[in-house]
């Protein structure tokens, strides 16, 4: 991103790993994880329902269900403080300092006060469930502000109004007064936005945010998130299954499956010279609207059931590429460049030499062409 | 693909209305005068913004709701109008849904075999148990289910295998017609997709017609043979798939069509979905008449808008 400005480091999850008591048993979600983020940046998380993407991300919050235990790791928060607390004044930028708190090892009040909505905010999938819907507009957005900031109710209209316009709706004072019911989805969606940028949050988690809307409007909703990522310089986390979404947003994917990353890069490592097996089936799986086969690629069988854990390599039963090794050992993090690594043994250098389908390379090729065509270099 | 042009349609929607009075003077007209033909063995897409008509289409054909106006007739009998008892009933076999979400759409009491044979109990279609049991696992293998899966719950599968279970129930009579409304719309991309390689399988095999109802084009893209566009209960564009990707007439489709994400970054980050807004556009769908475009591409719209759309403004 920008050169000239250093890069500061707001989130560092280190080695997660969580288990989740049930009644059926012990059920291993995270096994191992570290992701970074830095201010202003767009990571993205993709991976199948199941592999853990939403629970880290409710672990970085502080909001974990009550049976998960969590193993081991650290979720290191980076703030600026120049008030005092953990608060943070924009406008008196040459006195802040840089703070480090362990998410995991402070106790929920604290999380409450400081973290949830004021420092990280959330945006869910489904705006209808999310909002409440007794509650009007306007009520819904003030309320974070005064509890936060102690602000008093005239203050929190009016900037209630302007976070309204922010997000691009119309007749903002009418609105105010509407409940979620008389919204559209989109609208609503740009709502939520709206409330997870009233505390001004210095990271803002997208858990799907347009899984449940049409595509004409989740272009919008994502330009939107952009927009205002640019304009407050705030680094944004998506967890989604939709990769054309993380090409319009990310600059660094991480791809999960089952309670791992096995590949991360950033974004035009992962979409144009990908290395892991399943970050090949993911990508292969994306309808593709440049050629006229009928056929789709799937990634054959299902995503595994972390109840019972397996020997190895947990992608291996559906991996057409598997090694006899994934059946017995887990590949370990192999470094490509410096952003980029993947766990696969097919990186290891004893392993034989394995290329990616020819489909896929073909489309990559014609990709990174169409890209060329459109002036960017590659 | 299987379809087969030659025959008469399976399926004939003309002058469908669908208006539901909200008060004595306020009525929504949630699908006004769409007229399509579905032929056998083809799969028609139907795509449009939620709130465009489409699932309200699918519900009227299936006669889940009286159509206010129009005609529809189905394997040569009509089915706008009251039906007769023999009537509805080839209706209700030789017709089926695919519903959105499976979880809310299968009952959680009921064992997989007895949700997919349920058609079978009403219709009677069986002498004996055992042979239930047996066209129950034959649909099950032909869905890519285990046999082992027909004692189960439906809280025991995960999202693709549940709506593998809505298709089988859907094709246990071999119905001519499969209304499949948003029904990958819930699952990820990577079970989407062998959900819509199943469906394509399967209608090779038996023929069936599809009435694919989606909003993601590029999932119709893959499955549909011809495509119709909606947008607020009106029938703007229809053609064959090729017809409409490559050379999208109506200004509607074509924001559709730029807003589907391409999984190419590098082009994908800087490019801004066309704006599309019916308040401001000056179009008057209500105004509208089918226009030839070539083949069986047909937009709807005035002569004067016509006009302007082939001369290529908005």
């Amino acid at each position: 991103m920008t050169e000239e400005k250093k890069r500061e480091k707001i989130l560092d999850i280190k080695n997660l790993d969580i288990t989740f008591k049930t009644t059926a048993g012990d059920v291993h979600a995270i096994r191992g994880i570290n992701i970074d983020l830095f201010q202003g940046e767009t990571v993205a998380i993709v991976g199948e329902s199941g592999s853990g993407k939403s629970v880290t991300m409710r672990a970085a919050m502080g909001i974990l269900a009550k049976n998960a235990v969590v193993n081991s790791g650290e979720i290191i928060y980076r703030y600026r403080d120049n008030v005092g607390g953990i608060d943070y004044n924009p406008d008196d930028d040459a006195n802040a300092t840089w703070k480090e708190a362990d998410i995991l090892k402070q106790d929920k009040k604290w999380i409450r006060k400081h973290i949830n909505g004021r420092r990280i905010a959330m945006v869910f999938q489904d705006p209808m469930t999310s909002l409440d819907p007794t509650m009007t507009i306007g009520k819904q957005i003030m309320e974070g502000m005064i509890w936060h900031y102690h602000i008093d109710k005239q203050d929190a209209y009016n900037r209630a109004v302007n976070l309204l316009k922010e997000v691009g709706i119309e007749d903002a004072e009418k609105r105010m007064k509407q409940y979620p019911h008389q919204l559209s989805g989109g609208m609503r969606q740009r709502v939520v936005i709206a409330i997870a940028l009233s505390c001004n949050p210095d990271l803002l988690i997208c858990d799907e945010p347009t899984t449940a809307l049409d595509v004409n409007i989740q272009a919008k909703i994502l330009e939107l998130i952009k927009k205002v990522q640019k304009e407050r310089d705030i680094a944004v986390i998506y967890i989604t299954h939709d990769l054309g979404v993380v090409a319009k947003v990310a600059d660094y994917v991480n791809v999960m499956y089952a309670g791992k990353i096995v590949e991360v890069g950033n974004i035009n490592e992962i979409f144009y010279d990908p290395k892991h097996p399943y970050t090949w089936g993911l990508l292969s799986a994306m309808p593709d609207l440049g050629t006229d086969d009928d056929r789709l690629y799937t990634i054959p069988g299902s995503p595994p059931n972390l109840l019972h854990e397996k020997e190895g390599d947990a992608f291996a039963p559906r991996n057409a590429y598997a090694l006899e090794i994934d059946d017995k050992l887990e590949p370990p993090m192999f470094q490509i460049t410096e952003t980029h690594s993947a766990a696969t043994w097919l990186l290891d250098p004893r392993a034989p030499k394995v290329e990616m389908p020819a489909e896929l390379k073909n489309r990559i090729e014609r990709m990174k062409k169409e890209a060329k065509e459109n002036g960017s270099e590659l | 693909m299987a379809a087969n042009y030659n025959e008469a349609p399976l399926l004939e929607v003309e002058g469908l209305k669908q208006y539901f009075p909200i008060s004595s003077t306020y009525t929504v007209k949630a699908v006004d005068d769409v007229s399509f033909k579905v032929y056998p063995g083809e799969t028609y897409g139907l795509v449009g913004e939620s709130g465009s008509g489409k699932s309200t289409i699918g519900r009227s054909i299936i006669r889940l709701y009286d159509p206010t106006e129009g005609k529809i007739s189905f394997a040569g009998m009509d089915i706008s109008g009251k039906m007769s008892k023999s009537t509805k009933d080839k209706l209700r076999m030789q017709m089926q849904m695919i519903f959105q979400d499976p979880m809310a759409s299968l009952n959680p009491r009921k064992k997989i075999k007895d949700i997919i044979g349920e058609a079978l109990d009403v219709n009677k279609l069986y002498n004996t148990r055992e042979e239930r049991d047996r066209r129950v696992e034959a649909i099950l293998q032909k869905v890519g289910l285990a046999k082992e899966h027909a004692d189960r719950y439906p809280h025991q599968f995960s999202g693709g295998q549940r709506q593998r279970v809505g298709i089988a129930r859907a094709l246990i009579l071999n119905p001519k017609l499969v209304i499949a409304d948003e029904c990958i719309s819930a699952l990820d991309v990577s079970i989407q997709a062998q959900v819509v390689n199943l469906m394509k399988d399967i209608q090779e095999e038996t023929g069936a017609a599809y009435l694919f109802i989606a909003h993601d084009l590029s999932m119709v893209k893959y499955i549909s043979d011809r495509i119709g566009v909606l947008h607020l209960g009106h029938l703007l564009e229809t053609g064959t798939t090729d017809e409409i990707f490559s050379n999208p007439i109506h200004p509607y489709t074509k924001s559709l069509l730029s807003a589907i994400p391409i999984p190419n970054p590098e082009l994908e980050k800087n490019r801004i979905a066309l704006n599309y807004d019916y308040k401001t556009s000056g179009l008057d769908y209500t105004k509208g008449t089918e226009h030839l475009v070539s083949g069986t591409h047909y937009v709807k719209c005035t002569d004067e808008e016509f006009a302007r759309f082939m001369a290529g403004e908005q």
